[in-house]
């Protein structure tokens, strides 16, 4: 046997190349392989599918590997640079660089590049694609000085490169030569519904008009000439998305074969006319047909992995449905959307004044569903795509289906175990029921079948019918489960968090109008304070927020006994010079405060009126303090012991760990309060395994500890890895407390949120340690964010003078304080005295602090 | 601070006719409260979703502290209520009624909205159950 390691040359990092590099660390290639990617945009893979939401989040959201490498050592990627060429029988690829790299095995994966129709003038300036970060950049900035937009190509892409122009402010034209809009999608009718929903949001459509030309003026694009108008279509902006062709040139000069619509022709295991060449993602064309959508191009990724594993998968073609929201109008294309199929027939329901066209196409004996295109409402794709593709028998009415909700919600549709629900991830009925009714470790809701299966995990469309198919699994064995935040919100915490993150909400309006009843309560506007400040990072005290909040967040200090506050600073580690002491006690005695110190390693100054917290903090802001969040539902303290650098046990520098990891969560919103501890070693004098993430220092490095708290149930943190280096432990703590943040329900501690999930500690581990799901990245991109994006809460609100304004005592009596608040003395500091009921006010209102409150 | 004198044609008030004008109504946060000096008496005034506006006793009876105006406004089926901030305890708006405790009421003023502006007057009327 020979140890020779191989080596796998990836050319390509898009979505697709990517997903091959993470399918070839995670099933165990880089044991054998060592992998070089090669990409040639200057960024490593991002998310293009959501590629319109750069202009809202930025790159680095949309970043598949936020961290710029890969977690395997084994892995290198190479970015910003060309593959010149690729040498078949001298197994070489060149680099744009001069670098030649041998291989055993190569994988294309160059993606697809737009259609630029060679008319007049299609390379001046102010003429853009829509494909790459780099393509949206220059097209904001074009638009920084434009005033119109056109697009040519009424397509998807298109449709989303028009939705983006005008986002971006500009007069919009779409230019389609086809007679409709999304032709090959959709259908007549539905493409005029579309059409008419789009028109309304103030765009111009022209369809069936062909571009002759771009018009130049003083040396750039001025406009568009089409075919049956005199005037020019003025444009200062012009977008060509008139279809994709697949990058296939390395492929063809190298003389592989190619297919003859273009794409690297590949066989069922996606290998190219050379054994040691394999094509994957949009550049293939398994059987001669390219497949412009993401899941199809995993797929390929996966068979890839597989055969160089030596396994069976093969890649056989894919479903084409779509579903997606354009401008807001729900558009959805399944199955034989065009009745192709000899004798099918077609059921229509359309409603002109509401937009909502809807089509089923039925096979000639009227049994069979085929497929459809929902225009205005596609609320019912999730159960339709799979009947199309499981071959249902119809109900009796099948009209039924496609009735508005009032009258169609009644239909019972009972699918067939093998039919797929979720066509991300290939899950059928039968595993989703099984995932629930298993004898060992069932799954006790939709959420845990989608984090044990995949189902629902990838686009979301098939949430609805997951939940559906759980729900009347526990139906039909009695069991009836109860998981409603509170009367105004029938779904959990976890489920109202991937709703807002999906639909971006920002304000407490939007969710309970578009998913709750009512007004909200105590229950769920806290929560969903909480679940916004966690995915916006915004001020908590925003006018969209303030109202929602708990009084403690209100005011951003803990209320106690007798209606005042307490103070708490951020004192990270514990560690606290003596002059920021000495500042402590200074406001402390200025203010007559009461002074303790907590079993957070840091000082409580209690008793501050509410109208007197912001001089309070102003003075410690300028000494340099910032809000300590004792009063959020969010990162408290990370304790710390002195460790290496005073302790003659320490093994590790302890307190500078304790002292950064409680600078980078600080400020994030949980669904319960988060500690964390760092001892220097296993004598463990900073409690570690009694925080949410306890971390112990070992000679090697560090372990981790997960799911401890005190309190009334108290619970030891168990181990999650061990010997980690300081970056490992930190990408673990990101993904770990994200995943919480993310899942959770309200007020659930660590330790039983870790209870509650399927597989418990495990669960975590792979999640976190194996990244099993895939989520890592994205879990640390949502860390990035919040570190990125923090801010003191309190110096903001010093610094805004609406916010400050809140902090009054009477709205019309600011200057006088509430006598309700009076306190007694107690071994020289104040206490809050009893209360003897509500208290009328006279001429002379003497409420300061009683004599003895300062030394 | 102006007092204006109005006929209770609700039949609400019959303890008193004399209201105070406390602030602009856009001074009391949708959906939130704030405190108000009546009289010698610290109010809570809320604004509810549908714009109604409430006056209660800023004085929390399970509590015993002046918070009332600090609490989370919302709706329990189509009660508008307030949640003590200090333990959560809700209360009817429109009555002052406990909807936790039967037996406990918070104390209601009367309210008026006039050219954008709060005006304040007496207790609605002598809460049941619990005095001081
Ligand atoms: C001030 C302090 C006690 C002290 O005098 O030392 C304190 C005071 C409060 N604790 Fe605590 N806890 C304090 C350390 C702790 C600790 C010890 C620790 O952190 O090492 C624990 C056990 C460890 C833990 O949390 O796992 C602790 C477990 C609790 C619990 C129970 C949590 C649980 O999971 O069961 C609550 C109740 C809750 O949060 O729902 C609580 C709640 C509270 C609240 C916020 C009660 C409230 O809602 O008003 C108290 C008000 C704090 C204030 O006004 O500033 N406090 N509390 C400590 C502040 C620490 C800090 O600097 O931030
Ligand atoms: C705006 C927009 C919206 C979309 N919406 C959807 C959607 O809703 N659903 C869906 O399924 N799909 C959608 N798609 C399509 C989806 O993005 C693609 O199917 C997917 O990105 C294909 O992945 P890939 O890796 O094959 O190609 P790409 O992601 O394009 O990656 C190929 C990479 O290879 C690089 N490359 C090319 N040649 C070389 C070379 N010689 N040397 C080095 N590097 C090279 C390219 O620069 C590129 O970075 C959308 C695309 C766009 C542009
Ligand atoms: S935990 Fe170890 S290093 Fe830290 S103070 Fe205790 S004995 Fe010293
Ligand atoms: S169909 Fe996309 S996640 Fe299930």
């Amino acid at each position: 046997m020979t140890n020779q390691r191989k080596r796998l040359v990836v050319i390509g990092h898009g979505m697709v190349g990517h997903r091959f590099v993470q399918a070839a660390i995670e099933r165990g290639l880089t044991e054998t392989h060592d992998v070089v990617v090669v990409g040639e945009e200057t960024r490593p893979a991002y998310d293009r599918v959501a590629l319109t939401s750069f202009f809202e989040v930025g790159a680095d959201a949309l970043s598949l590997l936020p961290e710029g490498v890969y977690d395997d050592p084994r892995v290198r990627l190479v970015t910003g640079v060309e593959v010149t060429a690729l040498d078949p029988a001298a197994q070489t690829v060149t680099l744009a660089d001069g670098e030649v790299l041998a291989y055993d095995t190569a994988v294309l994966a160059t993606g697809a590049a737009p259609f630029v129709p060679p008319v007049p003038g299609h390379d001046l300036p102010g003429c853009f694609v829509y494909r790459t970060i780099d393509d949206l950049e220059a097209i904001r900035d074009a638009a920084a000085t434009a005033k119109v937009g056109a697009v040519i190509g009424g397509g998807l892409l298109g449709l989303e490169a028009a939705n983006a122009l005008a986002q971006l402010g500009l007069e919009t034209h779409v230019v389609e030569m086809a007679p409709r809009l999304m032709a090959v999608q959709i259908d007549d009718a539905g493409g005029s519904m579309l059409r008419r929903h789009i028109e309304k949001l103030g765009l111009t459509i022209h369809a069936g008009a062909m571009t002759k030309g771009v018009v130049e003026v003083d040396g750039r694009a001025g406009g568009l000439q089409l075919a049956d108008r005199d005037e020019p279509v003025a444009a200062d902006v012009v977008v060509f998305s008139a279809g994709i062709r697949p990058r296939d040139a390395l492929a063809c000069i190298a003389g592989l074969e190619v297919a003859e619509r273009g794409g690297v022709l590949v066989d069922e295991q996606c290998r190219t006319s050379d054994p040691h060449v394999f094509a994957i993602g949009e550049c293939a064309a398994p059987a001669g047909k390219m497949y412009g959508l993401v899941a199809p191009g995993y797929a390929m990724a996966e068979v890839v992995a597989d055969a160089l594993l030596e396994g069976p998968g093969t890649f056989t073609g894919a479903d084409m449905s779509t579903k997606l929201k354009l401008m807001g109008v729900d558009v959805a294309s399944f199955g034989d959307a065009f009745a192709t199929t000899p004798d099918s027939l077609e059921l229509v329901y359309s409603d002109a004044v509401a937009g909502v066209y809807k089509k089923l196409v039925i096979s000639d004996c009227g049994t069979k569903l085929l497929g459809g295109i929902l225009v205005g409402d596609a609320s019912a794709y999730g159960i339709l795509r799979p009947m199309a593709a499981s071959g249902l028998a119809l109900p009796d009415n099948p009209e039924e289906l496609i009735l508005p909700a009032s009258s169609g919600t009644s239909v019972q549709v009972g699918l067939p175990d093998e039919a797929v629900v979720c066509s991300c991830n290939n899950v059928t009925k039968a595993e989703i029921t099984d995932r629930v009714a298993r004898e060992d470790d069932p799954c006790a809701d939709s959420a845990c079948v989608t984090a044990c299966s995949k189902a629902g995990a990838t686009c979301g469309s098939c949430k609805p019918l997951v939940k559906k198919i759980v729900e009347d699994h526990f139906a039909s064995v009695g069991r009836t489960i109860d998981r409603s935040l509170c009367e105004h919100f029938s779904m959990t915490r976890a489920e109202l968090f991937d709703l807002v993150a999906v639909h971006g909400y920002t304000r407490f309006d939007e969710i309970v109008s578009a998913h709750g009843r009512g007004r909200g309560c105590e229950i769920c506007k806290p929560a969903i304070a909480s679940i916004l400040a966690s995915l916006l990072n915004h001020h908590v005290l925003d006018d969209d927020a303030v109202n929602l909040q708990d009084t403690n967040d209100r005011y951003l200090a803990n209320i106690q006994k007798n209606g005042s506050y307490s103070v708490v600073p951020r004192i990270p580690g514990g560690e606290i010079t003596p002059e920021k002491l000495i500042v402590i006690g200074e406001v402390a005695r200025d203010h007559g405060l009461y002074t303790k110190i907590t079993g957070g390693q840091r000082i409580d100054l209690f008793g501050a009126r509410m109208e007197d917290l912001p001089v309070i903090w102003k003075r410690l802001v300028d000494a340099g303090f910032e809000s300590g969040h004792a009063y959020g539902k969010s990162l408290r303290t990370v304790k710390s012991c002195v460790g290496s650098t005073w302790c003659r046990f320490g093994v590790q520098d302890s307190t500078t760990m304790a002292i950064d990891l409680e600078l980078r969560y600080r400020g994030l919103r949980s669904p319960h309060k988060l500690k964390g501890g760092v001892s220097g070693c296993a004598r463990e004098c900073a409690e570690a395994r009694g925080k949410d993430f306890g971390i112990i220092a070992t000679e090697k490095g560090w372990n981790l500890y997960v799911g401890g708290n005190g309190g009334a149930v108290p619970a030891h943190a168990q181990l999650l890895a061990s010997d980690l280096d300081d970056e490992t432990l930190v990408r673990y703590i990101d993904r770990f407390l994200m995943y919480y943040v993310r899942t959770a329900d309200r007020l659930q501690r660590t330790s039983t949120w870790i209870d509650s999930l399927e597989g418990g500690l495990e669960r975590v581990r792979e999640i976190v340690v194996d990244d099993a799901l895939g989520l890592g990245s994205e879990l640390e991109a949502a860390m990035a964010k919040h570190v990125g994006g923090y801010f003191d809460e309190w110096k903001a609100t010093l610094d805004n003078p609406e916010k400050l304004a809140r902090f009054t005592s009477f709205v019309n009596a600011p200057d006088v304080p509430d006598a309700h608040i009076t306190f007694d003395t107690s071994r020289d500091q104040i206490v809050p005295a009893e209360s003897t009921g509500p208290v009328l006010l006279g001429a002379s209102i003497g409420v300061g602090a009683p004599a003895g409150a300062t030394p | 601070m102006s007092t204006v004198n109005t006929r209770d044609t609700t039949g609400a008030s019959d303890a008193m006719g004399e209201m105070v004008q406390v602030c602009r109504v856009d001074q009391v946060p949708l959906e939130g409260g704030v405190a108000a000096l009546v009289g010698g008496r610290a109010i809570a005034l809320f604004r509810t979703w549908e714009g109604n506006i409430y006056a209660t006793s800023n004085y929390d009876p399970w509590s015993r502290a002046s918070v009332m105006s600090r609490g989370i406004v919302g709706t329990r089926g189509d009660v508008p209520f307030v949640a003590s901030p200090m333990h959560k305890q809700a209360f009817d708006l429109r009555t002052g009624r406990c909807l936790d405790d039967e037996s406990v009421r918070l104390t209601m003023y009367d309210v008026r909205v006039l050219d954008g502006r709060v005006w304040v007057g007496g207790e609605k009327s002598v809460p049941e159950g619990e005095s001081t």
